[in-house]
C-alpha cells in the first residue's frame, strides 16, 4: 500500500534484517536536546514495545513534546540515541526520515492539521498518496474510515464546514490509514470538549489496538492518559518512572 | 448513600413489595454490591414504624414478607427535601493524602516518593475506570465518570504539592 519501491533508508539495512526481533518498537537512550541556550531535555530515556499505548505527561516546558518529535525524527538530538525497529533513527539523513514518517509514523496534533484547500476524504488519503499509492485506491481506503469513525457523510466536507470533534476524527483516520507502526499523538484532544475528547481518545486506542500500532501520546491530561497502557512522566528533561521499581505500590493505601 | 431515603424514592414512583424495591435498587444502584433482602425488610418496616410508608396487609403467596408497602405523604416531604438539598461536600481523600504529606514531612520520611507513588495508583485506578466505560453502557460510564473526576482533582492536588514540597517542609518543621 505504501509502495514497495524504497528500500529501507539507512546505512544499516543488513543490520535491521540480522537484528533479532526487537523488544521495542521505538526507544531513546539518553537523549539532549536543547532550543538556543534552553535545554529542553537532559538525558532523556523511554523504551516502548510494540503495540504499545504509552502516555507520556508532564507539566508544559517539561520536554514531552520536544521528545515526541525526537522519537519520530522531526528534531535531532544534541546528544543520545533513538532508535526505531532495530534501526538507529536519529543518525539517518533527514530524507530517509521523512520517509520513515511517511510510510511507517503517523501524526496527530492538537488541530489546525487539515489543509484547508483539501476535501475531508482527500486529507484522510494524503498519507496513501504522498506514498504513491494510486489515487482511486487511495481515496477508497480513506472512505474506509468515514463510516468506522462515525464520520458518514463528511467526505467532501473542507476543514471549515467539520466542527471541531469531527475535524479531529479525520486527522486521526489520516493519522491511521497507512497503518503506521508508532502514532504520534501529541494533545490530540486540546481543543475539543471533554465529551468530543473521550470519543477522539476511544476511537484511537481501539483503533490502534487492531491494527497493532504503537501510539506515543503526550498529552497534560490525567484524564486522556488513562486511556493508554501506561503513562511515564517528564519532569526537567528526563523521563521518570512513575512506580519505583520494588514491592508493588497496589498494597499503599 | 442512603437506602431508606433511596427506597423511599422508589416507594415514591408506586405501591411496591419489598422484593420489587430491592430489585430497582440492585439495578440501578447496586452496581456489584446487591442489598441484602433483610436490609431491605428492616429498612421498609422501620419507615413504616415512622410514619413514612404504610404496610398493606400479608398477602398469600412464597418469601419471608408479601406486604405491599405504600409511601405516606411524610415519606413524600422526605424525599423532596432530600432531592433537593445538597450533599454535604467531602473532599475526604484529600484529607487523608494531605496527613500522609505533612507526617512524612515531620519524620524526615521521603514525602516526594509518597506522593508518586499515589499517583501511580490514582493512573491506574483512572486506566480501570476507563476501561470499564469502553465496556460499558451509559450508567456504567457517568458512575465511572465520577469516579474519574474526583481521582482527577486529587491527582492535581497531588501535583500541586509535590512542587510545593520544600515550601511545606520548611512550614512543617518550624
Amino acid at each position: 500500500m505504501t509502495g514497495g519501491q524504497a528500500s529501507r533508508p539507512g546505512g544499516s539495512n543488513g543490520a535491521l534484517a540480522v537484528a533479532a526481533k526487537p523488544v521495542t518498537t521505538i526507544e531513546a537512550r539518553g537523549v539532549v536536546k536543547s532550543f538556543g541556550q534552553t535545554p529542553a531535555l537532559r538525558g532523556a530515556t523511554i523504551a516502548v514495545g510494540p503495540g504499545e499505548i504509552v502516555a507520556v505527561m508532564g507539566p508544559s516546558g517539561s520536554g514531552k513534546s520536544t521528545l515526541l518529535h525526537c522519537l519520530a525524527g522531526i528534531l535531532t538530538p544534541d546528544a543520545g540515541e533513538v532508535w526505531f525497529a532495530g534501526q538507529r533513527l536519529d543518525t539517518l539523513h533527514e530524507t530517509q526520515r521523512s520517509e520513515l514518517r511517511r510510510d511507517r509514523f503517523g501524526f496527530v496534533f492538537q488541530s489546525g492539521q487539515l489543509v484547508p484547500e483539501l476535501t475531508a476524504e482527500e486529507n484522510v488519503a494524503l498519507p496513501l498518496l504522498l506514498g504513491g499509492t494510486r489515487r482511486a485506491a487511495a481515496l477508497a481506503e480513506a472512505r474506509a474510515w468515514f463510516g468506522r469513525l462515525g464520520l458518514d457523510g463528511l467526505e467532501s466536507r473542507r476543514s471549515g464546514e467539520l466542527s471541531g470533534g469531527q475535524a479531529q476524527r479525520v486527522a486521526l483516520a489520516r493519522g491511521m490509514v497507512a497503518r503506521p507502526e508508532v502514532l504520534f499523538a501529541d494533545e490530540p484532544t486540546g481543543s475539543l470538549d471533554s465529551v468530543a475528547g473521550e470519543l477522539v481518545m476511544s476511537l484511537m486506542t481501539s483503533a490502534a489496538r487492531e491494527q497493532g500500532s504503537t501510539v506515543i501520546l503526550v498529552t497534560h491530561d490525567a484524564r486522556v492518559a488513562a486511556y493508554a497502557d501506561r503513562e511515564v512522566i517528564v519532569r526537567d528533561g528526563t523521563v521518570g518512572s512513575l512506580i519505583a521499581p520494588g514491592p508493588a505500590s497496589g498494597a499503599a493505601r | 448513600m442512603s437506602v431508606p431515603l433511596t427506597l423511599l424514592g422508589l416507594l415514591e414512583r408506586e405501591p411496591s413489595h419489598g422484593y420489587d424495591l430491592k430489585r430497582d435498587y440492585d439495578t440501578w444502584f447496586g452496581r456489584g454490591k446487591p442489598l441484602p433482602y433483610g436490609q431491605v425488610y428492616a429498612t421498609l418496616s422501620r419507615l413504616a414504624r415512622d410514619g413514612k410508608a404504610t404496610a398493606g396487609p400479608a398477602e398469600p403467596g412464597e418469601g419471608p414478607d408479601r406486604k405491599r408497602y405504600a409511601i405516606t405523604q411524610a415519606g413524600i416531604a422526605d424525599v423532596e427535601r432530600w432531592l433537593s438539598e445538597p450533599t454535604p461536600p467531602e473532599p475526604h481523600l484529600q484529607t487523608v493524602l494531605f496527613a500522609k504529606v505533612v507526617l512524612a514531612l515531620m519524620l524526615g520520611r521521603p514525602a516526594d516518593h509518597y506522593l508518586d507513588v499515589q499517583r501511580a495508583a490514582h493512573l491506574r485506578r483512572m486506566r480501570e475506570l476507563t476501561s470499564l466505560k469502553e465496556r460499558g453502557d451509559l450508567m456504567d460510564t457517568l458512575l465511572a465518570d465520577h469516579g474519574l473526576y474526583h481521582l482527577e482533582a486529587d491527582l492535581r492536588w497531588i501535583d500541586h504539592t509535590a512542587a510545593r514540597l520544600d515550601m511545606l517542609a520548611q512550614a512543617v518543621l518550624t
